[in-house]
């Protein structure tokens, strides 16, 4: 059963995969090559001489079809029995950076390498963790219904994560959190989502409603919850049933007055906290932020921060239905939205191709979701199949925030477009993670541990 | 373990269509009903740029254009690029210094950016700009940018041609959707103001796409949809440009106004108020200060037009229409005789008269007897057919009414008035229920409360001379192109008094001829030809102070075949014998005859130029020469403009 059939590697190979693969990169170059693009320059000149990004991504791509033939000539084992090396090793990495990090635009997570190229161990820690869990997971002595296990699984998953807030990589931290999907689909009980949902719902209306006014509200509804189960339930049970209305009251109220006013003051950053607070509509006083007040030598003035969001919702929104057409975006054109070859590039789709070219964009994206889902369930062994949750948890959770903070839904945080956002470090990763899924689902015949 | 939880499979994929499905929404939110991205966005990208058409030309009759237009240059800077400049050497060139320079650049930079052209100094002078052209390539940044801008070939017709001036925004207020913009130009006053809709052409607008940083990327679509400029029309007016030059020469160092109308037509043939200016005065780089120059610390105000802004009592130039009242209502006949002794009684208060003796309605008219013509009016307004003065004045004014008097005429000028024909109901008021003919007897020689402006005259002499029709006075004929605006509709409709007999006429044609023979107007023969003419004499005070009388002329020639009608005023210059009338034969002779004759008649005009009328009380204001007013005052007044 262990063996390969007649030892081809093509063998068992999910085509529909590679072919979503190869169409949403080639889409990712020709996006690029919106942004790029000058009116009357001569673009084949440019694009031969290899210096325009788009040339350069084409180039990515090249190395990352060479990396992708490789995983694919792998045996599956060399995942499973290097998964846990393989973190250890990210995780260093990434401390590595606070000693080797260089800055690029902001943030010290990147570790420069020979040939002017850098080096992004968080990135890369996406793979080795989702290796580790599945590898966690899928001992044979791990009962994943179990408390311990779970936390075990969270400290694996979180560990990359709270080093990312250290190097003030919130974006990526947050990917780190998706892994909880792939989790849930393996036991992880939903109260932990549900939960989850309720402190986001909570920090909204933190956010949106007036402090004090809050409270009153919280204390009214526990006032009134109690009125109502006092009658329903019966005498003996009151006690707890009041009892634990009354702690979610304090918990509630505690997160809503202490917990929350205190991320956004003491772990976000200013001008992360000034994003959030800007997607209802309301100024962060920055004085408040502790990390603002200690490096009084910040960046100069910026522009005003819902900059970005602004000129990528315009140029989104004058696509109209149709768009503008191939090349003809002028925002795109005019370069009005910052860094929009990379975290910014769905605003080139939206702009050219309209509400009908964006629709059909996430389709295929939705699709190569479901089918990773597909290729998960038919999975034998668990290791694969966990494995597979956490690409599609990945992939969901960048393709959902970007698109969302280009379209105003979610604060900007640094995420890319999986396979479209100009970049190697981000193109290479997503690569790997989905050739070593196509790996393991071309030997799904086998168990492996 | 694989059986195990996989309901949870299809919660994962419910997640995922969830996200899809918000994000999806929002989408069709931005894209499908969200107009203002769009906008947004054609605001971000979009620079329009307005590509000024030529305005119209302005000939006059013999098609010799009087306005027209040539190029400018503008020194224009992108400031980002200047780096490098020859500073020094510019300043140099410019005749400023450093620190102006540097001001200027700051502001400019703080209007418009750094990186979009802005005009550093408009309007270069012909020296300049042949200076700056050579020295160009030390100058990096600047460019020299052509623009065309107006011209007045022959110096003259300040006041008829107009000025243009930048709009402003009360203008774009009131001209809400007429594609004005900011920066445009238009015609503020006269010609230009009038036929604004038509000399003012299409202007055509280039889209250009822009960076985030305002830099022009190229044409939008290749230049698919702009519009290209097109050019005003052109204008032919009635005016005669020899004719008018000789007017403003004629009336140099005076106050006053002179209209000629080609009685036939009612075509202006020369319209001149007086003190003028050269219209070039107003379209060079020093153009704002000139105007605010002249709009504010001039005290001879040239920018009034005299001869449709100013009213003034008509004078003795109004007994012919008196006369010819008189005649038609068949109160006076050219049997009924009056005997002056030198004033006018009849009223108990005295009046006044120049002419004594008996005089019939011919020699009356000759002399400009005023004891005749109170007798006249008197009889016009006791009449006693009708026996109620509200109604007989009433009958008076519809015949002055039919005479073009008391209304606007019309002309094709901005900011005409209409002069006043006071009614029985405004006498009542003053002089009760009963008013008399006595109350008001300074009517009768063009005294009371009777005003007229001077083209309102000019063209009551052309209706004399037409003996009872009239055209509309106006100066423009034609447009070049056809008159789509229907502008000139009312210029070509024959307009008639009240029924007067043709006989009255002849008697006043008469009477007119008369006054250049033997009477008043002597001063004002022309050798050859018949003129008719009426002088008049206004009293006039000023504060109080009693001053020298308006002098009037009015006449019209040739008498045979009437082809000028004309009417001068002269300010405070006396008796109207010696200034109006002498101009008014000089203009008339030259309009016919086409130049003037022999060496006296030529020493004439030279005399009359230098002749200074300028009244005293202006003479006074005038004492400090504007170019010692303190530059504060400008700076105010052109900041309050
Ligand atoms: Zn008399």
């Amino acid at each position: 059963m262990n063996r390969r059939n007649n030892n081809i590697a093509t063998e068992g190979i999910d085509y529909t995969v590679i072919w979503l693969y190869g169409i949403l990169v080639s889409i990712g170059v020709l996006c690029i090559f919106m942004v790029e693009y000058k009116a009357g320059s001569n673009w084949l000149s440019t694009f031969l001489g290899g210096k325009a990004n788009y040339s350069k991504q084409l180039i990515f791509g090249g190395v990352c079809a060479l990396v992708a033939t490789f995983i694919l000539l792998t045996d599956s084992k060399i995942f499973t029995a290097f998964a846990n090396l393989s973190y250890l090793l990210g995780i260093l990495l990434m401390l590595a950076t606070f000693v080797l990090g260089k800055n690029i635009n902001g943030s010290r997570s990147w570790i420069p390498l020979v040939g002017g190229f850098n080096l992004q161990p968080a990135e890369l820690c996406k793979i080795f963790t989702s290796l580790a869990i599945a590898k966690f997971i899928s001992r044979q002595e791990v009962d994943f219904s179990n408390l311990k296990s779970q936390l075990i699984a969270g400290v694996i998953a979180l560990t990359p994560a709270a080093l990312s807030i250290l190097q003030h990589e919130l974006g990526l931290a947050l990917v780190y959190l998706s892994l909880l999907i792939a989790m849930f689909r393996e036991g992880l009980p939903a109260q932990f989502l549900i939960i989850g949902s309720c402190f986001g719902i909570l920090a909204l209306a933190t956010l949106i409603v007036e402090r004090d006014a809050l409270s009153i509200t919280l204390t009214i509804l526990a006032g009134l919850i109690i009125f109502l189960a006092y009658r329903q339930v019966r005498k003996k049970q009151r006690l707890i049933t009041i009892t634990a209305i009354l702690s979610i009251w304090i918990l509630c109220v505690g997160v809503q007055r202490y917990v929350v006013p205190y991320i956004f003051n003491n772990v976000l950053e200013c001008y992360q906290s000034t994003r959030i607070y800007s997607m209802v509509g309301k100024d962060y006083d920055c004085s408040l932020n502790k990390k603002s007040n200690e490096k009084v030598t910040g960046k100069a003035a910026r522009k005003p921060d819902d900059y970005n969001v602004r000129q990528s919702k315009i140029a989104i929104g004058s696509g109209g239905f149709f768009g503008r057409g191939f090349l003809k975006g002028t925002q795109t054109r005019g370069k009005y939205v910052p860094e929009q070859d990379t975290d910014f590039i769905f605003t080139s789709l939206g702009e050219a191709f309209g509400f009908v070219g964006c629709a059909v964009f996430l389709g295929l994206y939705l699709y190569f979701l479901f089918r990773i889902v597909r290729i998960a369930e038919r999975q034998r062994s668990t290791f694969s199949r966990v494995y597979a949750y956490c690409v599609a948890s990945i992939l969901f959770f960048h393709i959902a925030v970007n698109v969302s903070m280009t379209i105003g839904l979610f604060p900007i945080v640094g995420i890319t477009l999986p396979l479209i956002s100009y970049g190697g470090s981000s193109l290479l990763t997503f690569t790997v993670l989905i050739f070593i899924m196509l790996r393991l689902d071309a030997d799904r015949q086998m168990v492996l541990r | 373990m694989s059986a195990f939880n996989q309901n949870r499979s299809r919660i994962v994929q419910l997640i995922f269509i969830g996200a899809f499905v918000l994000i999806t929404l929002q989408l069709i939110n931005l894209q499908v009903f969200s107009t203002k991205y769009k906008m947004a966005a054609d605001n971000n990208a979009f620079y329009r740029k307005v590509i000024y058409p030529d305005r119209g030309i302005i000939f006059d009759r013999k098609k010799r254009a009087i306005l027209e237009n040539t190029i400018s240059y503008d020194l224009v800077v992108i400031p980002a690029e200047s780096k490098g400049t020859d500073t020094l050497a510019l300043c140099a060139l410019l005749n400023i210094d450093t620190a102006t320079y540097k001001k200027r650049m700051r502001d400019l930079i703080f209007k418009n950016g750094a990186v979009k052209p802005s005009v550093f100094e408009p309007l270069l002078t012909t020296e300049n700009f042949a200076r700056l052209n050579e020295n160009m390539y030390r100058f990096p940044g600047f460019t020299l940018s052509e623009r065309s801008v107006r011209s007045y070939p022959y110096d003259c017709g300040a006041a008829v041609l107009g000025y243009t001036a930048e709009v402003d925004t009360g203008f774009l207020r009131r001209h809400k959707d007429e594609g004005y913009e900011m920066g445009d130009y238009f015609g503020t006053t006269g010609l230009e103001s009038s036929y604004e809709k038509v000399l003012m052409g299409q202007r055509g607008i280039k889209r250009f796409i822009r960076d985030n940083k305002g830099r022009i990327q190229g044409p939008w679509e290749k230049g698919e949809f702009d519009t290209a400029a097109i050019a005003g029309r052109n204008l032919y007016s009635s005016i005669d440009v020899e004719l008018q030059k000789l007017g403003e020469k004629l009336m140099e160092n005076k106050v006053g106004s002179i209209v000629a109308i080609d009685p036939k037509t009612g075509g202006i043939l020369c319209m001149v108020s007086a003190p003028t200016y050269n219209p070039n005065y107003l379209t060079g780089n020093q153009r704002k200060k000139h105007l605010v120059d002249m709009m504010y610390f001039d005290p001879r105000k040239p920018l009034l037009n005299r001869t449709v802004s100013t009213t003034y009592s008509p004078g003795s130039t109004f007994k012919t229409l008196v006369g010819i009242i008189g005649m038609a209502e068949g109160v006076i006949d050219d049997q009924m005789t009056v005997s002056c002794g030198g004033s006018y009684l009849g009223c108990g208060r005295r009046m006044g008269c120049h002419a004594a003796g008996t005089f019939t309605l011919k020699p009356a008219i000759s002399k400009s007897c005023n004891s005749y013509f109170a007798v006249a009016y008197r009889r016009i307004l006791d009449n006693a057919k009708v026996n109620n003065r509200d109604i007989t004045l009433g009958l008076f004014n519809e015949y002055a009414y039919s005479f073009g008097l008391g209304k606007k005429l019309g002309v094709d000028l901005p900011s005409e008035r209409m002069g006043n024909i006071p009614t029985a109901k405004y006498y009542q008021k003053i002089f009760g229920k009963n008013w008399q003919a006595c109350n008001i007897i300074s009517n009768s020689i063009g005294q009371g409360e009777i005003t007229t402006t001077l083209t309102q005259l000019a063209n009551v002499m052309a209706i004399i001379a037409n003996k009872g029709w009239y055209y509309l006075p106006h100066l423009i004929d034609s447009v070049e192109g056809g008159d789509d605006y229907e502008m000139l509709a009312r210029f070509k409709v024959k307009q008639r008094t009240k029924n007067i007999a043709e006989s009255i006429f002849e008697e006043v044609h008469e009477g007119m001829q008369g006054t250049m023979e033997f009477g008043t107007g002597a001063y004002a023969k022309v050798p050859g030809i018949n003129v008719c003419g009426k002088t008049g004499t206004v009293e006039n005070a000023y504060r109080g102070e009693s001053l020298k009388d308006h002098a009037f002329f009015g006449a019209f020639a040739p008498r045979e075949n009437p082809r000028i009608a004309i009417a001068v005023m002269c300010e405070n210059a006396g008796y109207g014998a010696t200034s109006a009338a002498p101009i008014a034969s000089l203009l008339i002779e030259k309009y016919l005859r086409d130049s003037i004759a022999g060496p006296e008649r030529k020493a004439k005009i030279e005399q009359l130029s230098n002749m200074n009328l300028i009244p005293p009380q202006m003479k006074r204001l005038m004492k400090p020469e504007p170019n010692t007013i303190k530059k504060e005052n400008i700076k105010k007044a052109i900041a309050k403009n």
